[in-house]
């Protein structure tokens, strides 16, 4: 493959992503279109961590809800424009990260597991407690501003949300493609395949665990930022610790460990609950539940594997002709 | 390849080294010393201790007495993912592979230490982040093809049979560029035709890659036929040290490995 195809390829796509919709969605498809986005970064952020990284964390959910809230606090209290957060929103994130990370490092699988899931409980309690409440709003949550197209552009506030966020995310996902193929994600993928050879092969693990805490963080917290932005609002509800389990189940049916993945991941968070209720509106719950058995029956590697075998044999019927 | 660091004196002096599990005393006072160049043969029965003094070489496990002295530099506390850094390359007993990855990139990984680029460099493919990488992939289809493994590069190393997992390893511990590689019974699980490449093959390794070899090894022929110097072990302790010819004459040793029978025979 030459490097000009290398390039032209993923550009179509985002150009495609970026204009078909703008052109034909309404603006509460476009809304669920920019929510996919978030998610798929969401999603993906999770996945370095867990997918790549091998490190189990329930707690995905307490990092979007920091992006999210240095976001809207920033913009609700400092007056600060929408973009002007998502860099804060990163550190901070990326921060509550690292500092999960260290514990990471001495704490096995289990035990990181509980500690991950108490992050996720509490956050939602610290956002409602009231010492912080001339910040965060408490219970009330903030309402801010929609993102208003720049330059007077001929846009709905929708669409320019929709290409705002979708450039956002295009750019963090060619920078996870870029870390994941290189001796960085090497690194990751080999820690979590057999920690003492890779330690043997010298990669310093407590660096990697902690860093690859950090970064998937930072990438969830932007998502949650951009979620502000897309939402107009935050409130402590809405990161419960359903939002960590969410993240988890999009990893998982969209393919762990895989790129792509996060974005089928992102589609199914945004899409099966609709459809769970139009197939049986008495108990969708329990029809999304059967969803996700089937999908993990038929599919256990997640959709990206579904596409990657089929795929596979397209390719083997196209090539000999 | 020019070596860095003290030149005179053994490449590795392992001296009157102790290693104890709980009650078991799995190395009793242990001194040999490994010359640059060399083939050094490590024998002895099972639970002789081999193995565990891999492991104190390569710091996995912390021997409670003695000293293990690298190009003039004690190995003693160093950091385990230093010493690929330092010249130590090694393969694992029960193969230790990345198994969900290609067999190209658990070659690649070997070469991990010899970059430095970080997550920040990387994510963005800065110079430094690129140097790595062209530098990593040096010598790899070199090494692909002296392992014979061109044919399996992309294919993920977890579903390859054993024979070739092992020569992944030993591909993944060269691409370190080690002064001194540790082999921890290499012939383990191989057929007859296979174990009889090996010794070529390490003596090959050696000379082009200009390194020492410390050889764990069941199989006496092939430790015999290709270690300058041999040191047998027993129940921890070293009960022989000297060329194979010398060792193999050794009454220690032959009572050793023999002792079995001969008691049976006596009974
Ligand atoms: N991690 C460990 N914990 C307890 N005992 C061990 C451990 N590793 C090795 N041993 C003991 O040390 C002795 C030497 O084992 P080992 O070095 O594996 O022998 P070899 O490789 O020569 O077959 C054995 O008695 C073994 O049971
Ligand atoms: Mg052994």
């Amino acid at each position: 493959m030459s490097a000009q195809s290398n390039w032209l390829r993923p550009l179509a796509l985002l150009l495609a992503l970026a204009v078909i919709p703008v052109v034909f969605a309404t603006g509460f498809q476009l809304f669920q279109l920019t929510m996919v986005a978030i998610y798929a970064l969401s999603v993906l952020g999770k996945n370095l961590v867990s997918g790549y990284g091998g490190q189990v964390s329930l707690g995905q959910g307490a990092f979007f809800a920091v992006g999210a809230y240095t976001a809207a606090v920033l913009m609700d209290q400092y007056d600060w424009p929408y973009w002007a957060t998502l860099p804060v929103a990163a550190i901070t994130s990326g921060l509550v990260g690292l500092m999960l990370g260290l514990p990471a490092l001495r704490l096995g699988g289990l035990y990181l597991a509980l500690v991950t899931f108490a992050l996720a409980i509490s956050v939602p309690q610290l956002l409602k407690y009231k010492a912080f409440e001339a910040w965060t709003g408490g219970v009330q949550g903030i309402v801010i501003n929609k993102p208003e197209p720049p330059f007077d552009l001929p846009l709905s506030a929708d669409q320019w949300t929709y290409l705002f966020t979708l450039a956002v995310v295009a750019v963090f996902f060619f920078l996870a493609r870029n870390l994941i193929d290189s001796r960085i994600g090497r690194s990751l993928k080999a820690i979590r395949d057999h920690a003492l050879a890779a330690e043997a092969m010298g990669i310093e693990l407590a660096r990697y665990k902690t860093l690859v805490f950090g970064v998937g963080a930072l990438f969830t917290g932007i998502g949650g930022a951009l979620s502000a932005f897309a939402v107009a609002f935050v409130s402590p509800d809405s990161f419960s610790l359903a939002l960590s389990l969410t993240l988890f189940v999009g990893m998982v049916i969209g393919g762990a460990a895989t790129i792509q993945g996060a974005v089928y991941g992102a589609v199914f968070i945004v899409f099966a609950p609709n459809v769970s209720e139009a197939i049986f509106k008495g108990a969708p719950g329990a029809v999304y539940g059967i969803i996700l058995i089937l999908f993990m029956f038929f599919a256990p590697g997640g959709f990206a594997s579904l596409v990657r075998r089929f795929g596979a044999k397209y390719l083997r019927r196209a090539k000999p002709a | 390849m020019a070596n860095t660091g003290n030149t005179t004196g053994p490449l590795l002096r392992v001296s009157d080294v102790v290693m104890r599990f709980g009650g078991i005393i799995a190395l009793n006072g242990v001194s040999f010393d490994v010359e640059r160049g060399q083939i050094c043969g490590l024998i002895g029965p099972n639970g002789s201790g081999k193995t565990t003094m891999f492991n104190c070489i390569s710091g996995i496990y912390r021997h409670s007495r003695g000293d293990i002295v690298f190009e003039g530099q004690s190995l003693n506390g160093v950091p385990r993912h230093r010493m690929a850094g330092i010249g130590l390359g090694r393969t694992f007993q029960n193969v230790a592979l990345f198994n969900t990855m290609s067999v190209r990139d658990n070659m690649l990984v070997g070469a991990h230490h010899r970059g430095n680029s970080g997550f920040f460099a990387n994510a963005l493919r800065l110079a430094a982040a690129r140097r790595d990488e062209q530098e990593a992939v040096e010598g790899i289809d070199e090494l692909l093809d002296l392992l014979d493994l061109r044919a399996v590069a992309d294919v993920p190393a977890g579903g390859l049979p054993f024979g070739t997992r092992k020569r992944i390893e030993l591909a993944r511990a060269l691409m370190g560029r080690p002064k001194l590689l540790l082999l921890d019974e290499p012939a383990g699980g191989l057929n007859h035709g296979e174990v009889g490449e090996l010794g070529d093959l390490f003596r090959r390794v050696r000379d082009h890659f200009n390194l020492s070899i410390l050889l764990v090894e069941h199989h006496m022929a092939l430790v015999m036929s290709v270690s300058e110097k041999v040191v047998a072990l027993e129940f921890g302790m070293k009960i022989a040290e000297g060329t194979p010819e010398q060792v193999r004459n050794e009454p220690e040793v032959i009572r050793a490995y023999l002792g079995d029978t001969a008691d049976a025979h006596a009974a």
